[in-house]
């Protein structure tokens, strides 16, 4: 999992910089990106370890299983629970924690539910899943919504409770309802911090789907690493590995594009 | 300068000074949970179309007052009448001015402008041609696509003073409105903002620490006392506003008066 940081790194340029156009800062990124690289590489022909491949081949193993269509179909499979799951999170959870920052009773009765789905074990509370929800498509999507929501909700939450009290009476001396309150002020306000959530959530639901594949069923790219693992393809196995990450970091750089365009004009300005 | 006009006087007969008080405070009483005494019943009348401070040391409830006059907080006993109706939640009579400017970071300087227009349901054309005109009414021609972060402190509150203009109410309120502005900019601001406000008629309750801007800009000023916040005097500064600024600066009246307040407060801070 070395290449967890870089690839985790490498979307997260601040949007700031206009796409495809590398500023300086992009070029460090870049920098990081391919030493890491180059480590693994020089590590793998050490070698560290008979099971863990170089980067070179890894890629190769990458580009056979897209070309026959191996990732291609595993991706099909694992995003099906992955999509249903994020946005059950993304929109119930969005929904729920601004509520619960609005309204106090809402608060007292969910935050301790939250708090505690997030610092569940949840690798040990596969097997339970297991057991009320079967094997199926239903307990791949609970385990993304387990890793997912708590996050998405507790920012949403957070990011609402803390709207800032000089907006909000500002609204309230220009006679502002309460609808406009918070359609116009504490939900624009607490924008980033419940795109931040967003992010970390979607994130979650990435490792959620990947462990439900691993424990529960084994289909898609879960499938993809356990059975080349079995059969020691290491290069395959890497490879499924490291796209998940890939696409991971992907989608939440996207994300995080796709909020400074459409919601932080001032952002997308002032680079 | 007529020092220590009685307050419960300026109550009981509205109607003495330019047709009456715009605001008047009737015996307001304010305490924070329930301890903390801010407020000690104060009576207070606010002539219309004129400029009145609420000057005093820190902690001796003006700010209280203000948002007490705004609808922004309940008064613990007291009322509070605007245009002689008798008020208990902000108004459109009234706009407020705020000292760290309040102003939407996700918004442009026109949107922030016309905020209060957006909130009152006016159409985009109609808020868009308003706040054009207050923007360059407080020198901001060429910002109004511009967000907050790209203006200088000095020119948010421009924006800030736009936006409680832009709903064209009677009384402006404004709560410290140049105490997070440099000293030059402020300089700056006090002179346009009187040059603006006396083409605007308005009211004006102003907010302040600072004893020479308080006898600059005013028309009254009234002390407090530190808390529980009472009526320590009223001041008329007797100062021809037709000199220039530079010269009301040096003008005798005006520097008699700061030194009258100066000593009057200076016994609170032992």
């Amino acid at each position: 999992m070395t290449t967890s940081s870089a690839t985790g790194d490498l979307p997260r340029a601040p949007g700031r910089s206009p796409a495809f156009l590398p500023t300086k800062a992009a070029w460090y990124r870049i920098l990081s990106v391919v030493g890491l690289f180059v480590i693994w590489q020089i590590a793998a022909l050490i070698p560290i370890s008979p099971a863990f491949p170089t980067f070179t081949s890894t890629i190769v193993a990458f580009y056979e299983m897209v070309a026959d269509g191996r990732m291609i179909f595993a991706y099909a499979d694992t995003l099906k629970p992955l999509l249903i799951g994020v946005a059950i999170s993304a929109g119930f959870g969005i929904l729920l924690g601004i509520s619960m920052g609005l309204n106090r009773l809402f608060q007292w009765f969910w935050e301790p539910i939250f708090v505690v789905m997030q610092a569940a074990p949840v690798a040990a509370l596969i097997p339970l899943i297991t057991y009320v929800y079967g094997l199926g498509l239903t307990a791949k999507v609970v385990a993304v919504v387990i890793l997912a929501a708590p996050i998405i909700v507790l920012n949403s939450y957070k990011a609402v409770s803390n709207a800032s009290p000089n907006l909000i009476q500002m609204c309230a001396s220009f006679q502002g309802t309460r609808l406009q309150q918070i359609w116009k002020v504490i939900i624009p306000n607490a924008a980033p911090v419940m795109f931040a959530g967003l992010r970390l959530g979607i994130a979650g639901g990435f490792i959620g789907v990947i462990l439900a594949e691993l424990l529960i069923t084994p289909t898609g790219v879960g499938d993809l690493i356990t059975f080349h693992r079995s059969r020691a393809d290491y290069a395959e196995m890497y490879a499924a590995v490291l796209s998940v990450m890939t696409f991971s970091a992907l989608t939440v750089g996207l994300l995080e594009r796709a909020e400074i365009n459409f919601f932080r004009p001032e952002k997308k300005k002032g680079r | 300068m007529s020092l220590a006009t009685d307050m419960t006087d300026t109550v009981k007969t509205p109607g003495a000074i330019d047709g009456g008080n715009v605001v008047e405070v009737r015996n307001v009483t304010k305490f924070y949970d329930g301890d903390i005494h801010a407020l000690d019943s104060v009576d207070l009348g606010f002539p219309a179309g004129q400029m009145t401070t609420l000057l005093g040391p820190s902690g001796c409830g003006k700010t209280t007052m203000l948002k007490i006059i705004a609808g922004l907080l309940e008064p613990t006993s007291g009322e509070i009448f605007v245009n002689g109706k008798q008020v208990t939640g902000p108004g459109p009579e009234r706009a407020f001015v705020f000292q760290d400017f309040a102003l939407l970071p996700w918004a442009t300087v026109l949107r922030n402008v016309a905020f209060g227009l957006e909130l009152r349901g006016d159409s985009k054309a109609e808020r868009e041609e308003i706040g054009r005109h207050y923007i360059a009414e407080v020198g901001l021609s060429g910002f109004e696509q511009k967000y907050p972060h790209e203006l200088s402190g000095g020119m948010r509150q421009r924006v800030g003073l736009a936006r409680a203009l832009a709903v064209n109410a009677d009384v402006l309120l404004m709560d410290e409105p140049f105490s997070a502005v440099d000293e030059q900019t402020r300089r700056k601001f006090q002179e346009d903002l009187l040059h603006l406000l006396s083409a605007e008629k308005k009211s004006v309750i102003f907010v302040t620490h600072s004893i020479e801007e308080a006898v600059y800009v005013s028309d009254q000023i009234v002390l407090l006392s530190p808390r529980p916040g009472r009526i320590h005097s009223t001041i008329r500064p007797d100062i021809d506003r037709g000199i220039s600024p530079d010269d009301i600066r040096r003008d005798k009246n005006y520097l008699d008066t700061v030194e009258t307040i100066w000593q009057d407060l200076r016994k609170y801070l032992d």
